[in-house]
């Protein structure tokens, strides 16, 4: 694009006041796009008993750090889920990088002679499925994977939409030029693949890699399914399950030797709140870095074949 | 012929093994699922020798297991609820997500839209779950939001959670503050790739920024807007189980307003048991979706090519 004078920029910028009204658009919705996790956060902050008084407030009559202390302290279950959707998210993405990279790279090769008949054995997959029930039934009777680790990380490891969109990367971003150079110096598909070619399209790997990233961080539905097993809940998961295991606690702790005072001040819906930002506080604070790769991935993942 | 196809095989034999672990995948994951589906015209019973052997030996019943779902009340109110659903959000998404894109696009200060863009991708990273935490901060019958702002105007509190009447604007709402800033990304890019050009000469002829958006930015945007919709019509009879599950946290005295046909699924699975009639909502879900797919991308075909997603 060529460079435009001064004065052509002028007239390409909207009128001071429509200006103003177009920011007000953009920046209302930003708000309040951002609005309710701040409002979680304030509550997390507050202290048990304001809250009880005067319920979910902006600014609270009191502030405490209650909630979080709470948390750390009792934080077995918590640390454990961390580490559930720690693994799960690495082994899951690490897993899923390296199957759909292959494939991928296959399917996008027009040396490839069944090249259509494994792009369409995924494509079609976007069209029709199984369903859940039949899926439920694979996973927990033929794989046997209930209640395991694996249960967590194989359901996610492929989407055909991946395929494509890494197909559509390597076509465009590795030339195949650069392929037929590195089989005339004689090296095999399998080393042009790892020296030319994923080199050449990390940021497309890096795409994918985040889009899975996200995908097992937030991913609850599976422990849903199949998890029943207190040491396997990821964190998303245990955020559901709190409302019963707080409830758990209250009535195991009538049993031990806490006394009733102590029991009314467990902070229920402050170290729940707390739970909350915990849980999401480290996607809030990478995504604004990582943010292009997703906006890449939403971009190629809508131009078609 | 055989000796040739062999050959071919070896030929082919790194890239075969490319393919080989997610054709794995697809085959466990996709394949025999859809396989599977055999079990919506059976009555499923699990048995020891094994999955094959629990199908296999399943009773054959025919249709009865779709009989018994299109008798009952919940045929109709799931497919209603899931449709209607989906209608409003693609409607309403499409309007918002490319009046914003729009509206970025036109921003002078390139460094605040790109705030403005962050604060708007936030609801995209968040999980359901988290989503359901935010709504209750505000649904909460004695400690929500809603119930003091409502308390303001002298209102008595609103149990929000067990009355289905304010459900539908809810979860339409909701539904769009996750999903139109990211949606919006897609429409803003497509922008950003319109030639300047069209604007400059636009602008020579005199038209107001108004008119340039008009008569440029929306049209060009056709295709692409095009693409996104027939997308979303070909998923109309998929439900995001999260924003229905989660959010209304599973309440029994909404499910006329939040049960659709996910939801119905899974509670047929994991709750009342009835694997057969689950099945057949699943497969019945599917077989639909695929034909809503097929035909809209026929229709699209037939009136501009290039649109057409495959």
């Amino acid at each position: 694009m060529s460079k435009r004078n001064p004065k052509e920029k002028d007239i390409h910028r909207l009128r001071g006041s429509w200006n103003v009204v177009f920011n007000l658009i953009a920046g209302i919705f930003a708000f309040l796009c951002v609005f309710p996790f701040l409002f979680v956060v304030i509550i997390s902050f507050t202290d048990e008993g304001a809250l009880a008084r005067d319920g979910y407030k902006l600014i609270p009559s009191q502030w405490s750090l209650e909630g979080y202390r709470y948390v750390f302290q009792n934080g077995e279950a918590l640390l454990n889920s961390y580490f559930v959707t720690i693994s799960v998210t690495v082994v899951g993405t690490l897993i899923s990088l390296f199957i759909t990279a292959l494939y991928a790279y296959a399917i996008s090769r027009k040396s490839f002679k069944y090249r259509n008949f494994f792009a369409f054995l995924a494509f079609f997959t976007m069209l029709f499925n199984g369903g859940l029930v039949p899926t439920y039934i694979v996973v927990t009777q033929l794989l046997g994977l209930k209640d395991t680790f694996w249960a967590l990380v194989l359901p996610l490891a492929l989407n055909a939409f991946y395929i494509m969109i890494l197909r559509t990367f390597y076509t465009t971003s590795v030339p195949d030029a650069l392929i037929e150079a590195g089989k005339i110096d004689g090296a095999g598909e399998f080393r042009i693949f790892l020296k030319v070619v994923l080199p050449l399209s990390l940021p497309g790997l890096a795409t994918i890699g985040l889009f899975s990233t996200l995908g097992y961080w937030n991913d609850w539905f599976n422990a849903l399914l199949y998890i029943d097993n207190p040491n396997l809940v990821p964190l998303q998961s245990m955020l559901m399950r709190i409302e019963t295991s707080m409830q758990f606690i209250l009535q195991n702790s009538q049993n031990s030797s806490l006394s009733l005072g102590a029991m009314q001040n467990m902070p229920q819906d402050t170290a729940r709140m707390a739970m909350v930002v915990i849980a999401t506080g480290p996607i809030i604070f990478a995504y604004p870095f990582f943010q292009r790769y997703f906006i890449q991935g939403l971009t190629i993942g809508a131009v078609k074949e | 012929m055989i000796g040739g196809f062999l050959k071919n095989l070896f030929k082919n034999k790194v890239m075969l093994l490319m393919v080989l672990p997610g054709t794995l995948w697809f085959l466990f994951f996709a394949y025999l699922p859809m396989l599977g589906t055999i079990i919506a015209f059976k009555q499923y019973r699990y048995s020891r020798d094994g999955f094959l052997a629990s199908i296999v030996q399943s009773k054959w019943v025919g249709f009865d297991n779709f009989k018994f779902l299109f008798s009952t009340n919940d045929a109709y109110v799931i497919t209603r609820n899931t449709l209607l659903y989906n209608v409003a959000f693609i409607t309403l998404g499409l309007i918002l997500s490319v009046i914003l894109a729009v509206v970025l696009s036109e921003i002078a200060n390139k460094k605040l839209a790109k705030v403005y863009q962050t604060g708007m991708f936030l609801p995209y990273f968040l999980s359901w779950v988290v989503v359901g935490y935010f709504a209750f901060s505000f649904l909460s019958m004695d400690r929500g939001m809603l119930n003091q702002i409502t308390g303001w105007f002298g209102m008595d509190p609103i149990q929000w959670y067990s009355d289905p009447k304010y459900w539908p604007y809810f979860l339409v709402l909701i539904f769009l503050w996750k999903a139109v800033g990211y949606n919006s990304v897609v429409y803003l890019a497509a922008i950003m790739g319109i030639d300047r050009s069209l604007y400059e000469a636009a602008m020579i002829d005199g038209a107001s920024k108004w008119q340039q958006i008009r008569s440029i930015t929306i049209p060009m945007l056709k295709p692409i807007i095009t693409i996104m919709t027939l997308l979303a019509i070909g998923k109309i009879f998929y439900a995001d189980f999260g924003l229905f599950y989660q959010v209304p946290r599973d309440s029994g005295t909404l499910y006329s307003v939040t049960n659709v046909i996910d939801t119905y699924v899974y509670r047929g699975l994991k709750t009342t048991g009835e694997i057969g009639m689950s099945t057949a909502a699943g497969l019945y879900q599917s077989v639909v979706g695929f034909v809503l797919v097929m035909t809209s991308n026929y229709i699209v075909r037939k009136v501009d090519k290039d649109s057409a997603l495959f």
